[in-house]
């Protein structure tokens, strides 16, 4: 064995490519890149379809012998400004804003005292606290939000904004305490031991040393928390009946679907605008995105 | 400089200090909510299911009536067959496919951040407006896969996806199985991740071949995290609500319900509180046992790889 040959191995077992150098171009085509394109393809294709939709002439839109349904000719602008300046639409988007921020902010605050309580102060029983906590991440609210509806009625907050941004923290604090929970975990022990030392109290230590620390998850929570709350539907649904309160899925699939003649063109803006905020705070924080969903499924 | 003040001792200063007094303050507003919207509803969601509440009158206990009305009801055992048999086959296609696709990512691509990135998209995106996409691909008459199909001289005739009992169980199953492939592959990639490739090479220079190694190498040290996060995928397909209500009601005649949308129709708009809050319980029983199955399929696992417990 030669010595360039050794380097190689070297550099090899740093995992930097794997052992895919072993397979030749022909077969990487058909075993990689024709399989991950038809992923690709099937995964997107619902997006472009969307997109294609809303900006289609209505002349074009059902007429596949003249026009290719796959592009469109001369864009339009009609169905997005119908649903801008006809609807109630914009008012739903910003329901479904002030809904999600709140609740985020409210379960984040909740999250971090009792993800900091479970996991550093150690009373008696915060193991038990936190497998209960886990748990309520498992209750689904398909079978919570008929009796919510009963209690929501009776606290009198049916039909307003404030009934879906104290629900929606059942399912926001149990993920956001359990992602935090990892976080805090990783966060050194001696580090609060000498602020302990240095006569800190356990707030001050939260506030100054552990949540500056922290940062990287809370905002893993709070985007994975935006976005569970945007997307929530049963309980929109249920506890939301006029229509200048509902957020944009209720709103979009109550009031835009009407009758037997449906106006795909602006549903379909519709769907598209409802999905754009939170793919565009997607695509600034995809890396906290992974980090949550797969941090709150390894632990 | 500063002065040093020695506080005289306090009972508050002493409850400060006392952990599980501390530990208590920490968690009151965290409990306080789940107490008052989780615990709370739970409970009176099995009561409500003993009661014939109806909407705007509090129901009297009737004992076990909603459930024998329920047990000789056939839509009710149909949706539980509809729920069963939607969880199993989009569970294991979802299971398969995103295997597949983690595997692919963890190759050595280009862009293959970029391909993490969109991969993504059908999860994030709100349920119900990628669901408003699909209802208009699986339009009966204007259907972009039927005219695909028919181009390409597959079929004649448009296909009605959601006009027939079996073509729409299977219409929403695709749907179903499309928004929850992301979340099974990017979880399956994170783990895939944690497996180091010096195994792999030791396995082929003893001579394994592709499929001996995955055998026995990367799918058992993948099955913890298997194990929870098709737990994760089998209780939210169970539940699904979104995806039914926006694509076919429960239609056509009650094919595709699922006990979800079953308690939903029964409840908010039928008004039957009671029993639609029965059909949420019955859900119970199915979700207990999949998590207890994944929770112990889990201990055998860590044990197995000499973890604790």
């Amino acid at each position: 064995m030669s010595i360039s040959e050794q380097t190689n191995t070297a550099t090899l077992t740093d995992d930097a490519q794997g052992m895919s150098y072993l397979n030749r171009l022909p077969r990487r085509i058909v075993v990689l890149y024709l399989p991950l394109a038809v992923f690709i393809i099937v995964l997107l294709f619902p997006f472009y379809w969307m997109a294609i939709t809303a900006v289609k002439p209505n002349s074009q839109l059902t007429d596949y012998n003249n026009y290719s349904p796959f592009w469109v000719v001369g864009p339009t602008l009609d169905h997005i400004k119908y649903l801008l300046f006809e609807t109630s639409y914009p008012g739903w988007l910003w329901n479904t804003l002030v809904v999600s921020v709140c609740a985020t902010v409210l379960s984040l605050a909740a999250s971090v005292f009792a993800a900091y309580a479970i996991e550093r102060i150690r009373f008696k029983g915060s193991r038990s606290v936190g497998l209960l906590i886990f748990l309520a991440y498992l209750v689904p609210p398909s079978i919570l939000f008929i009796p919510l509806a009963v209690i929501v009625f009776k606290f009198g907050i049916y039909d307003s904004k404030l009934a879906l941004i104290f629900t929606y923290p059942t399912f926001l604090i149990p993920f956001c305490t359990w992602l935090l929970m990892g976080y805090f975990r990783s966060i050194p022990f001696e580090l609060e031991e000498s602020a302990l030392v240095d006569g800190a109290s356990r707030w001050q230590i939260l506030i100054r040393v552990i949540l500056p620390l922290a940062v990287p998850g809370l905002i893993s929570a709070g985007i994975f928390a935006f976005t569970l709350s945007w997307n929530e539907f049963i309980y929109a649904l249920t506890f939301i009946q006029s229509s200048e309160n509902k957020t944009v899925p209720v709103g979009v699939l109550t009031e835009l679907v009407r009758g037997d003649v449906f106006e795909w063109g602006s549903l379909m803006a519709g769907a598209l605008f409802g999905s754009l905020p939170v793919v565009i705070l997607y695509s600034f924080f995809v890396d906290y995105y992974v980090s949550s969903m797969t941090g709150a499924v390894k632990e | 400089m500063t002065a040093i003040t020695t506080k005289p001792p306090s009972a508050l200063g002493a409850l400060t200090r006392n952990n599980t007094f501390l530990g208590f303050m920490f968690l009151l507003p965290a409990a306080v909510f789940l107490l008052c919207f989780l615990t709370y509803p739970l409970g009176l969601g099995v009561w409500l299911g003993f009661t014939d509440a109806k909407i705007g009158r509090d129901g009297i206990f009737i004992g076990l009536d909603n459930y024998i009305a329920l047990a000789n009801d056939s839509v009710f055992w149909m949706t539980v067959y509809n729920t069963v048999l939607y969880t199993f086959i989009a569970s294991v296609l979802k299971f398969g496919l995103g295997l597949w696709l983690a595997l692919i990512l963890n190759e050595n691509l280009p862009f293959k951040s970029f391909f993490r990135a969109i991969i993504l998209l059908p999860w994030v995106v709100p349920t119900v407006l990628s669901a408003l996409a699909f209802w208009w691909i699986y339009d009966a008459q204007f259907s972009i896969l039927s005219w695909s199909l028919i181009k390409l001289g597959i079929i004649d005739t448009p296909i009605n996806f959601l006009g027939d009992p079996n073509n729409a169980r299977f219409s929403v199953i695709a749907a179903n199985v499309w928004r929850g492939i992301p979340f099974v592959a990017i979880s399956l990639l994170a783990g895939l991740q944690t497996i180091p490739q010096s195994l792999h090479e030791a396995a082929s220079l003893d001579g394994a071949t592709g499929w001996q190694r995955f055998r026995f190498i990367t799918l058992p040290m993948l099955t913890p995290i298997i194990a929870v996060v098709m737990t994760f995928s089998v209780l939210f397909t169970f539940t699904d609500f979104q995806l039914i209500y926006v694509l076919t009601k429960g239609g056509p005649v009650n094919a595709t319900h699922l006990m979800a949308t079953l308690s939903f129709q029964r409840g908010i708009p039928g008004g039957q509180l009671g029993e639609g809050a029965a059909i949420a319980v019955a859900m119970i029983p199915f979700l207990l046992a999949s998590i207890l199955f994944s929770f112990f399929g889990l201990q055998r696992r860590k044990w197995q790889q000499g973890g604790q417990d």
